[in-house]
C-alpha cells in the first residue's frame, strides 16, 4: 500500500533534514514545475488528479486555483497561505505532517505558489503546535539557504518568500476569509464573498488558502502524475487520506490509507476496535462539525460522496467515537459549548443562537429539561443551518446536534422524563465560565 | 513605554506588512512575551506605535484567547476541554487541579505560580486527555500523574 504523505515520517524521530529529504527525492517536483511546466499546466495536472481540499470542504484544488487572475495584468503580489490552524475538536491529522515532514509542506507550497504565481507565502500555524513551529522554522531556514526559497529560485526567475505566522487562538481563524483578517492584524471575522479570496484576499490581493494535507499531496502528484494519484483511491475520490480515530478505542491514532477505506476497516483493523467494556454507539466522521453516523453506516467507504449520501460529511477524516458509557447529551453539550465560545459574534443567529442551544443542553443534561426544549433545539438546527448565518460555523455546529436528535432522541427524552442523567456516573458537564 | 528591544522586534514585523497596523497582533505577542500579559498601559503604547486607536487594538486583543489582558501566573496551564478529552475524562483532571491549586478556570493561585485556563482542542486527540503548561505538552494523562507534573514548575 502506497503512503506518499507519511512514507518518511517516523514517530518519535526528528523529521528529515533538507539534505536527507533531497536524498529521498525531495524538491524534485519544484525542479520539474519551475524548469519544465507552465503554471497553467500545473493547475491542469492538479485539477485532473482530482485532488480535493483536505481541510474538510473537499473542493477541487486545481479548480480553486483556476479562479486566480493570471497573466501580466493580474494584481501583484499574490499570496499563498497554508492553513495549519487545525482547531477543529477531534482533528489532529495535520500535526503529523507538520511535525513529521515540514519540507514536504514547503515543497508543496512552492508548487502551489508557482501554479498561481504567488510571490509571498505564509504558514498560518496554531499557537499550540510548538514542536511544529520549531521544525517549520528550521525547515524554512534550510530551504532559503539551499535556494528553494527567496529570489530567483534555481535560476528560473521565480521568487517566493515564506513566513511562519503563529495564531493567538481562535477557531474562526480556520475559515479562510477570517484567517486572512487575522493575518492582516484584525479580528478574525469572516468576510463577505464575493469577492472571493482568489481575486481579492490578503491585503486585497489574489490569495489562495490551502490545507496542509492538500499541499503535502502536491509534490507526489507532480512527480507521479494525475492518473497515479487517482488510482490511489479505492472509490471515485483520488489519493490517500489521513484518517484518525479518537475516543474509547484500543489504539487511537492517525493512519494514511487509500481514500475510500471503509469506516469499519479503520475502526477495527487500525484503531483496534472498542476498548474492553465499551460498546460503539456512534461517531462523528470528520471532526466536531459533522453529523453522527451509527452502526448501519460502518461499511461505508470514507470518501466525500458516500459520507455525504449518508447525511454527514467526511470533513477532516478524523473520527470521534461515542461509546455506550458516555452520555450523548453531555457529548453534544460539550460540542455546543465549544461552538458558542468560539463564535466570533459577528452575526446575530450564531452569537445569540449557540449560547441558547448550549443552555438548553446543559439544562437537559442536569435533569432540568422540559419536553418543549427538544422543539426549541429542532428550531435552532433549522434556523442556524446553512443559508441563515454569515459563515459555516453555526451550520457546522448544528450538524452533530441535528443528527444526535435524530439518532439518540430517546436519550434526550429519558433525561427530560426521568429528571436526571441516566449515565449516573457521568456528572453534568459544567460550562467553564 | 516600549523598550528598545520591543520596538526593534515590532519594527521587523512592520517591515513585513503593507501598513503599520497590520502588525498589531504581532506587536501584542511581543509585549506579552516580555511581560506575560498585556496591561492597559502596554496596549496604549502598542496602539500608538502601530497607529491604531486604543479601542481598536483592544477589540483585537480581546478577540483572541491567548492574548492575556489580565495578569497571569508564572506558569499558564491550558487544559484541553474539547470533545475527545471529554470522552476520555478530562473532568477528573480539572477537578483535581481545582482542588490542588484551590482555583478555578480564569484564576491564578495565591502565590502567583499557576493560572488555569480551559483550551479548545490541543490537536492531540489520539492521546487524550491532554494539557499544556507553558510550552510543554502532556498527553494520555491520568489524575495520578498531575501532582508530579505540577511539581516541576516553581
Amino acid at each position: 500500500m502506497e503512503k506518499p504523505l507519511t512514507q518518511h515520517i517516523v514517530p518519535g524521530r526528528k523529521p528529515l533534514s533538507l539534505k536527507e529529504y533531497e536524498k529521498v527525492g525531495g524538491y524534485q517536483s519544484v525542479r520539474k514545475v519551475l524548469q519544465d511546466m507552465a503554471p497553467a499546466e500545473v493547475q491542469a495536472l492538479v485539477k485532473d488528479a482530482n485532488l480535493r481540499g483536505r481541510g474538510g470542504a473537499g473542493f477541487n484544488t486545481g479548480l480553486k486555483w483556476s479562479f486566480v487572475p493570471m497573466g501580466p495584468e493580474a494584481a501583484t503580489p499574490k499570496y499563498l497561505v497554508a492553513n495549519a490552524d487545525e482547531m477543529e475538536p477531534g482533528t489532529f491529522k495535520d500535526r503529523l505532517l507538520l511535525e513529521g515532514n515540514p519540507h514536504q509542506l514547503i515543497e508543496g507550497m512552492i508548487v502551489a505558489a508557482y501554479a498561481i504565481q504567488a510571490s509571498i507565502s505564509y504558514v498560518f500555524l496554531r499557537w499550540a503546535y510548538k514542536l511544529a513551529a520549531q521544525e517549520i522554522t528550521q525547515a524554512i531556514h534550510e530551504a532559503y539557504k539551499a535556494g528553494y526559497l527567496g529570489k530567483n529560485i534555481l535560476g528560473t526567475g521565480f521568487s517566493l518568500e515564506m513566513h511562519l505566522h503563529t495564531g493567538v487562538g481562535r477557531y474562526m481563524c480556520g475559515e479562510e476569509t477570517a484567517l486572512l483578517n487575522a493575518l492582516e492584524g484584525k479580528r478574525a471575522n469572516p468576510r463577505a464573498k464575493p469577492p472571493f479570496p482568489q481575486v481579492s484576499g490578503l491585503f486585497g490581493k489574489p490569495t489562495i488558502v490551502n490545507n496542509v494535507e492538500t499541499l503535502c499531496n502536491l509534490p507526489h502528484i507532480i512527480n507521479n502524475g494525475a492518473e497515479w494519484f487517482r488510482k490511489l483511491g479505492l472509490t471515485e475520490d483520488a489519493g490517500t487520506k489521513l484518517y484518525g480515530v479518537s475516543g474509547r478505542v484500543k489504539k487511537p491514532g492517525c493512519w494514511e490509507l487509500p481514500m475510500g477505506t471503509t469506516i469499519r476497516e479503520i475502526l477495527e483493523d487500525y484503531a483496534g476496535g472498542m476498548q474492553d467494556g465499551y460498546l460503539f454507539k456512534g461517531l462523528l466522521p470528520g471532526g466536531a462539525s459533522t453529523d453522527f453516523l451509527v452502526e448501519e453506516h460502518l461499511d461505508l467507504p470514507m470518501d466525500y460522496g458516500a459520507i455525504q449520501a449518508a447525511g454527514s460529511r467526511m470533513g477532516t477524516g478524523t473520527m470521534i467515537i461515542l461509546d455506550d458509557q458516555t452520555c450523548p447529551v453531555g457529548f453534544v453539550h460539550n460540542l455546543q459549548h465549544f461552538f458558542a465560545q468560539e463564535s466570533c459574534g459577528f452575526c446575530t443567529p450564531c452569537r445569540e443562537g449557540l449560547p441558547w442551544v448550549e443552555k438548553i443542553l446543559l439544562a437537559i443534561d442536569k435533569g432540568e429539561g422540559k419536553p418543549e426544549h427538544l422543539l426549541t433545539l429542532d428550531f435552532h438546527t433549522k434556523y442556524l443551518g446553512p443559508g441563515n448565518t454569515f459563515c459555516a460555523l453555526a451550520p457546522g455546529a448544528m450538524e452533530p446536534l441535528q443528527s444526535a436528535l435524530k439518532y439518540f432522541r430517546e436519550d434526550f427524552e429519558r433525561h427530560i422524563h426521568e429528571h436526571h442523567c441516566p449515565w449516573s456516573k457521568s456528572k453534568a458537564w459544567q460550562p467553564s465560565i | 513605554m516600549l523598550t528598545a528591544e520591543e520596538k526593534h522586534r515590532i519594527d521587523h514585523e512592520i517591515s513585513l506588512v503593507p501598513a503599520r497596523k497590520n502588525a498589531g497582533i504581532e506587536a501584542l505577542k511581543i509585549v506579552q512575551q516580555s511581560h506575560g500579559w498585556v496591561s492597559d498601559e502596554s496596549l496604549q503604547d502598542v496602539a500608538e506605535y502601530v497607529g491604531m486607536s486604543t479601542a481598536e487594538l483592544d477589540s483585537v486583543a480581546t478577540f483572541y484567547n491567548l492574548i492575556f489582558r489580565r495578569p497571569v501566573g508564572r506558569h499558564v496551564i491550558l487544559l484541553c476541554d474539547s470533545i475527545s478529552c471529554y470522552v476520555m475524562g478530562y473532568e477528573g483532571l480539572r477537578d483535581h487541579l481545582y482542588n490542588t491549586l484551590q482555583i478555578q478556570y480564569g484564576q491564578t493561585t495565591a502565590d502567583g505560580r499557576f493560572t488555569l485556563l480551559p483550551n479548545c482542542c490541543l490537536g492531540t486527540c489520539d492521546c487524550a486527555p491532554a494539557l499544556m503548561i507553558d510550552n510543554d505538552l502532556y498527553r494520555n494523562l491520568t489524575v495520578e500523574q498531575l501532582d508530579e507534573i505540577l511539581s516541576k514548575y516553581t
